[in-house]
């Protein structure tokens, strides 16, 4: 797909999920909310895993950290919006300065390290029971003005901070960071070698792909109105985030938007149908994702299958 | 005495550690592939001691050897069919396809024998030894699995298959140009890192309750016994093993029991960072 294509699409997928509320149920409200903000959180994994290449799992750590810096917050009396914003910068410095050190790993290491964050981190929340509340999790004020106006808001919200997060994805795709971090990608040493600042790049992918993190969770905490450390940090959505960016196809710019669209909707109807075996049938996803679709769903290329078929179909005619 | 007594539940601790988490450091090293399994493996291995023991009256010890051939076979057979397609591809591509498969056997754990925590109680007593108690299945399970993994040991250092695991570690290329069959020793190690991960199952089910929840918990510790003690060596995990069981016997005593996972963790991030290689790893091994 070209560029261009590529950002029409984005175009008309924003106004489609914007218009929910004008011609859908408040499910599919919701549901549309819930896919803009996991393509906030994708489009963020895919700084640090898609354009790098750095397997990192830390996603979960700087969503949940955004949860509880925004709920602190709007609790001490902050305005929610001000909140937000605490939270999205105060999450780039944590991962600008957790970067600084384990970005000093490679591979199997940078991995490891990054689950641990995300289990040190929980682990801290949750026995710091004085300030975050402990297990018992924290409440927050509901916004007033009945379901469908806060559920228009936060549509908003999500939707706004996913355009950020593309935005600042066709940034990096064109800038001359895009173009170190594919350096680094594939071979660090030769990027090295060759003058890329590569600890520097690695840093601000690292932090790129926080700061949306952490505005998505604190808009998160506003929106539920009640966090707690389980839910926050989830390990699974350290992990679901990447799969949604692999199933898209990394390092590019629609793959995380496509990737996370389809994953989201697949899960929805697995939820609704095969209640039990939810994860199970997310296991087999991935297992048929890496298998078969290793570049994406956008490298497939459609025009070979469209060819084949066609090529099929005059094989088919031609005894005849 | 109150010091010695958490040295001896350290070292206790430690030692079902480092048989937890040997199987998972061998897979590591040799196949380079971060085995996510290995948690449900374990936890897998114990259901099977559960419902022997529940249903037919098997005693574990009996049950082990039985559980551990499954679990190698099963593990062999998932290298050979899936793994080993993968298994030169990047870090993210194998931990995602290993957390896939994990996935779905948890999810089939969860619903037949659902998340209800089981325990097998063998009433054994304790052991008093001038004034340090020592809950008997416990050293049981300590002796079991120092002297599993001391087998495995065994067979990596004589056994001519153990030196081709090795050799494969070292350099699988130089290894295949010596006619050593790479897929097969994958296939092999990975059905000896799910044998260690049963035998693991069993003995966690005379000690722990058997239940879905500890997956993460044993893949986190794992992790941190892996970086303590640096991959794919016998030695590494067993020293890791025992010094994160220590720390963490007296990280809970001195800060409450809640708080010795998180320092376990803690002290992995440290380590990784100053010293990637482990306690006992081989520089340019990592």
């Amino acid at each position: 797909m070209q560029r261009w294509q590529q950002y029409a699409f984005f175009a008309v997928w924003l106004v489609l999920l914007a218009s929910t509320p004008l011609w859908a149920s408040n499910y599919i409200v919701r549901l549309a909310i819930t896919i803009a903000m996991f393509t906030a959180l994708t489009l963020s994994w895919n700084f640090i895993g898609g354009f790098a290449g750095y397997p990192s799992f830390s996603t979960a750590a700087f969503f949940g950290l955004g949860c509880y810096v925004g709920a602190l917050s709007q609790r001490a009396g902050v305005p929610m919006v001000l909140a937000w914003a605490i939270a999205t910068l105060f999450v780039g410095a944590f991962a600008a300065a957790l970067g600084a050190i384990i970005l000093r790993l490679r591979g199997h290491y940078f991995a490891i390290g990054s689950i641990g964050v995300v289990e040190v981190v929980r682990l801290l929340v949750s026995s710091w029971g004085s300030v975050t509340g402990g297990g018992d999790g924290l409440n927050l004020p509901l916004l007033s003005g009945g379901p469908n106006a806060v559920a228009r808001i936060f549509l908003l919200a999500m939707i706004l901070i996913m355009l950020a997060a593309f935005l600042t994805t066709v940034w990096v795709d064109r800038s001359r960071l895009g173009f170190g971090l594919r350096c680094i990608q594939q071979n660090e040493d030769a990027a090295n070698m060759v003058g890329v600042n590569t600890t520097r790049y690695k840093i601000i992918a690292y932090t790129l792909s926080a700061l949306f993190c952490g505005t998505v969770g604190a808009s998160y905490a506003s929106w539920t109105g009640y966090i707690d450390p389980t839910e926050s940090f989830s390990i699974l959505m350290s992990i679901k985030i990447p799969v949604m960016c692999l199933l898209g196809g990394p390092g590019t710019v629609l793959g995380a938007v496509i990737g996370t669209a389809a994953f989201t909707l697949l899960e929805e109807v697995f939820w609704v149908n095969f209640l039990d075996y939810n994860r199970a049938i997310l296991g087999a996803v991935i297992v048929i994702l890496i298998f078969f679709l290793p570049g994406g769903l956008l490298a497939i290329s459609y025009r070979d299958i469209a060819g084949r078929v066609a090529k099929l179909s005059v094989w088919r005619k031609a005894p005849a | 005495m109150g010091q010695l007594q958490t040295l001896v539940n350290g070292i206790v601790l430690g030692g079902l550690y480092s048989c937890l988490a040997v199987g998972f450091s061998l897979v590591w090293g040799v196949l380079n592939v971060v085995n996510m399994l290995h948690g449900s493996l374990i936890v897998f291995g114990g259901y099977i001691t559960y419902f022997a023991w529940h249903s037919y009256g098997i005693h574990p010890l009996l049950a082990l050897p039985a559980v551990a051939l499954l679990m190698y076979l099963l593990g062999y057979v998932m290298q050979l069919s899936m793994i080993n397609r993968v298994v030169s591809q990047p870090v993210l591509t194998t931990m995602t396809l290993t957390f896939g498969l994990d996935l779905i056997l948890y999810n089939f754990m969860t619903v037949y024998y659902s998340a209800t925590p089981r325990r097998i109680t063998l009433d054994l007593g304790a052991l008093d030894l001038g004034g340090i108690a020592i809950p008997v299945d416990r050293l049981l399970g300590m002796l079991l699995a120092l002297g599993l993994t001391g087998m495995l040991y065994l067979v990596m250092r004589r056994s001519r298959i153990g030196r081709a695991i090795v050799a494969v570690r070292m350099d699988s290329a130089a290894a295949a140009l010596m006619g050593i069959k790479v897929d097969r020793i994958y296939a092999i190690t990975f059905g000896i890192g799910a044998l260690m991960a049963g035998a693991t199952g069993v003995i966690f089910a005379m000690v722990y309750p058997v239940t879905t929840n500890l997956t993460g918990t044993y893949l986190g510790k794992a992790f941190v016994v892996c970086v303590i003690g640096g991959l794919g060596s016998v030695p590494g995990a067993l020293v890791g093993g025992v010094v994160l069981g220590i720390i963490e016997s007296f990280a809970g005593q001195a800060f409450g029991p809640q708080h010795a996972l998180t320092v376990g963790f803690l002290l992995m991030l440290v380590l990784l960072v100053v010293r990637p290689t482990g306690l006992v790893g081989i520089k340019g091994y990592e």
